[in-house]
């Protein structure tokens, strides 16, 4: 597959980066963060991108989807990210709807991926108890109880579940934490008895909760699958986090070059200081790289490919290297205004910082492509 | 079968009757000298030292799609390829802005591995700002008498002849009084020193010319022109640059090395440090590699977007050194041999390879040129 777009994919961007403009500036997003929406996103927007059909870009057509691939997908996230859009486009589709989208349970998918489509299903992962990405570390344990399972545990950092109407979850039918073997999926209403959602209000201003589980009775025709689909959901949403980190740092980094072309010091444009100058081309290397490696892990995965994880890991420690580079690059060289609330750069600063953490540090994915690489 | 299946069929039937097992080792030094020319001369006869020249200046006539089938059948199976500067950049500026009488006098020589050229810009007075260079040429009837000074000119003790620019009007600005000029280095008036470097190694020369001669027809371009051919010219070796990027491959990877100086311990490198060291060089190397094939894609679909190419050159050398920097830190003192007996060969390689890696971040435009290059071009920031 190619690394660059295709006739269709362009169109496909095309018609994002106008729905986005259109609709979605970044003060919309300081508002929602300001007046602590209740939502926390736009209801509207998202059924609008429904409309649009993005909701159900990577969903079969029996189950109301195009059937296209990630690479398709991650065109809109890319757009997304520009602009900081808070919609839960990585929550619902790439973490929570993909767990049962990956899975063999045909009942739940006939139950879930239609409304999911439709705009009408919001549904989050919880998988996560520690700050420092583990995601084998789960200690919340689902018990044999009746037909089904309870589960008992507590989740952290479950994206958009102050929303979620589903939620997979992470828990040990056998085994220990740290172990893989005996760690199980299971889809589970956010409603259901037991379950205390507590939302959390975040640096970066999106949405997350902590979830608390006590005795959640759950049927046995709710399992989704093991580790190893958790394993296949968390390569696809990391490389949709990196789509969404390249569209960031592509506008971080399109804003900083026009500032040091405009900003005058010392009687000159500070672009004349070779100082910036030459740190500028180094944003650029970086950024460049990401985006390159966004495009072999999309490929890697549309075509199934053996390297797919390698490729995934590469991409993501290449974007947190990026995110990091230009996010402080961007504060640096706006000088004075890049620390004030009042200019965007440092939304992108707090959001870069967020997707950095999210999902895998560098050094995360720096071990585990070693090890990928048989050292 | 297609003309492109067929085409490659012949090459390694070619390569597999006139490529003998022992001179597949790339262009690895000592090689036997006899059976090297036979080789080279039997490539010559396909035309494939310069395969994408036309057939009438001795290349091979083939379009882009077939040397670059050629190419990757003679590295698939490591065949050593004439290779100076006369092949990879003043071959195709004389193709563009030469003579025909410059191309029908040098080309065909060069096609046929007969003449080696070497390049004379830098003098040791201008490196990064070469535009200053001093080296005179003064017209005396049909002629140029040059005097002046030329270092890093590889080569140049093999070299017939000897591309260079020279200062033909001293009173214009200094970008507009140069000329590029082809010199014979066979006469009195050139002297060649070799330049011992501190790999060990003395590639380079420096190069005194007192009153050499030139024929006037031997200009490239107008005079006091030269700035521009120069410019077109350094493009040519840029994009070999990138070619190289992509080639890369050392004898002993540095996957192995490090196994076999850290060691392993459940299944990982021992040292965590290096292992994340390690991963991180490679994803770069992975990244650098795949850009430049974007970079490719881009190009033929015609997509103008910023010119990705601009950085390959400075992060193929930050990438080379990082990883020669490894595997030093690696070997630990056991990377501080200069000569056997005491260290193995590998490791006395790779110190000095450690050591010519130095230079990655200077030749062709040192780092700081290339990022005021990107700056410049590639982002369009204005001086």
């Amino acid at each position: 597959m190619s690394l660059i777009l295709s006739e269709e994919q362009q169109m496909l961007k095309d018609s994002a980066q106008k729905f986005f403009t259109d609709n979605s500036p970044i003060e919309r997003m300081r508002t929602l963060r300001d007046e602590h929406d209740a939502t926390g996103f736009s209801r509207d927007l998202w059924k609008e991108m429904s409309e649009l059909g993005w909701l159900g870009i990577m969903l079969p057509e029996e189950h109301g989807g195009s059937e296209m691939g990630i690479r398709e997908l991650s065109v809109v996230l890319v757009e997304g990210g520009r602009v900081l859009a808070p919609e839960p486009l990585l929550s619902t589709l790439l973490l929570g709807t993909n767990a049962v989208r990956l899975s063999t349970n045909d009942e739940v998918k006939l139950e879930v991926l239609p409304s999911v489509a439709a705009g009408e299903l919001l549904v989050g992962l919880a998988f996560e108890e520690t700050g420092r990405f583990n995601p084998y570390a789960a200690k919340t344990e689902a018990i044999r109880s009746g037909d089904g399972y309870a589960i008992t545990g507590e989740k952290t950092y479950v994206l958009d579940g102050h929303v979620a109407d589903q939620l997979v979850v992470l828990a040990h039918r056998s085994g220990k934490s740290g172990d893989r073997e005996g760690l199980a999926l299971f889809l589970v209403d956010a409603n259901a008895g037991g379950i205390e959602i507590q939302r959390t209000t975040m640096m970066d201003g999106r949405n997350a909760a902590h979830v608390t589980f006590s005795n959640v009775n759950v049927g046995a025709d709710r399992l989704l699958g093991d580790a190893d689909l958790l394993e296949r959901v968390l390569d696809q949403a990391t490389i949709g986090l990196v789509a969404e980190i390249v569209g960031m740092v592509d506008e971080v980094f399109e804003r900083t070059v026009a500032y040091l072309k405009e900003r005058e010091q010392f009687g000159v444009k500070i672009g004349t200081f070779q100082a910036l100058r030459h740190r500028a081309a180094e944003m650029f290397a970086e950024l460049e790289f990401a985006r390159t490696l966004l495009l072999d892990g999309l490929n890697a995965i549309d075509e199934d490919r053996d390297d797919a994880t390698l490729s995934v890991s590469a991409a993501k420690a290449q974007a947190n290297k990026a995110a990091r580079l230009i996010g402080a690059e961007g504060v640096q060289m706006h000088g004075g205004m890049g620390i004030t609330d009042e200019l965007d750069i440092g939304l992108f600063l707090k959001r870069l910082k967020a997707a950095e953490l999210t999902l895998g540090d560098e050094t995360y994915h720096q071990r585990r492509f070693a090890s990928l690489q048989g050292y | 079968m297609s003309d492109l299946e067929t085409f490659k069929q012949d090459v390694k039937e070619f390569l597999a009757k006139n490529l003998p097992e022992h001179l597949r080792f790339g262009n690895k030094p000592g090689l036997p000298e006899n059976d090297l020319k036979k080789w080279f001369d039997a490539m010559a006869g396909q035309g494939w030292v310069t395969p994408d020249w036309p057939e009438k200046y001795g290349g091979a006539g083939l379009d882009k799609k077939f040397t670059a089938a050629l190419r990757k059948e003679l590295r698939a199976v490591d065949a050593p390829s004439p290779s100076h500067p006369g092949i990879s950049m003043l071959g195709p500026t004389l193709l563009e802005l030469g003579t025909e009488e410059q191309r029908r006098e040098h080309l065909p020589k060069i096609a046929r591995n007969e003449t080696y050229w070497c390049q004379g810009f830098s003098e040791p007075g201008a490196g990064s700002d070469l535009a200053s260079l001093q080296t005179r040429a003064e017209s005396d009837g049909d002629e140029y008498v040059i005097n002046g000074s030329k270092i890093w000119t590889s080569g140049a003790h093999k070299a017939d002849w000897m591309f260079c620019l020279t200062r033909t009007d001293p009173d214009a600005p200094k970008h507009q009084g140069i000329s590029f000029i082809l010199l014979n280095m066979d006469q009195p008036g050139i002297e060649v020193a070799p330049l011992k470097l501190i790999d060990g190694s003395s590639e380079f020369n420096q190069v005194f010319l007192e009153g050499a001669r030139a024929s006037a027809s031997d200009v490239v371009g107008e005079l006091n022109s030269g700035w521009s051919v120069a410019k077109r010219l350094l493009q040519h070796e840029r994009s070999t640059d990138i070619h190289d990027v992509i080639i890369f491959e050392a004898k002993e990877t540095i996957n192995e090395l490090l196994k076999r100086e850290v060691g392993m311990k459940h299944g990982q490198l021992a040292d965590p440090t290096l292992r994340e060291r390690l991963a991180a060089h490679q994803i770069d190397a992975r990244a650098l590699g795949l850009t430049m094939r974007r970079a490719a894609e881009e190009a033929k679909a015609g997509q103008q977007g910023r010119d990705l190419t601009s950085f390959g050159k400075y992060r193929w050398g930050d990438m080379e050194k990082e990883m020669h920097d490894l595997a030093m830190v690696a070997a630990g003192t056991g990377s501080l041999g200069w000569e056997g007996p005491g260290f193995l060969p590998s490791q006395l390689q790779w110190t000095r390879e450690w050591l010519f890696t130095r230079s990655h971040s200077i030749w062709g435009g040192t780092h700081e040129i290339q990022k005021n290059l990107i700056a410049k071009r590639a982002l369009d920031i204005p001086e």
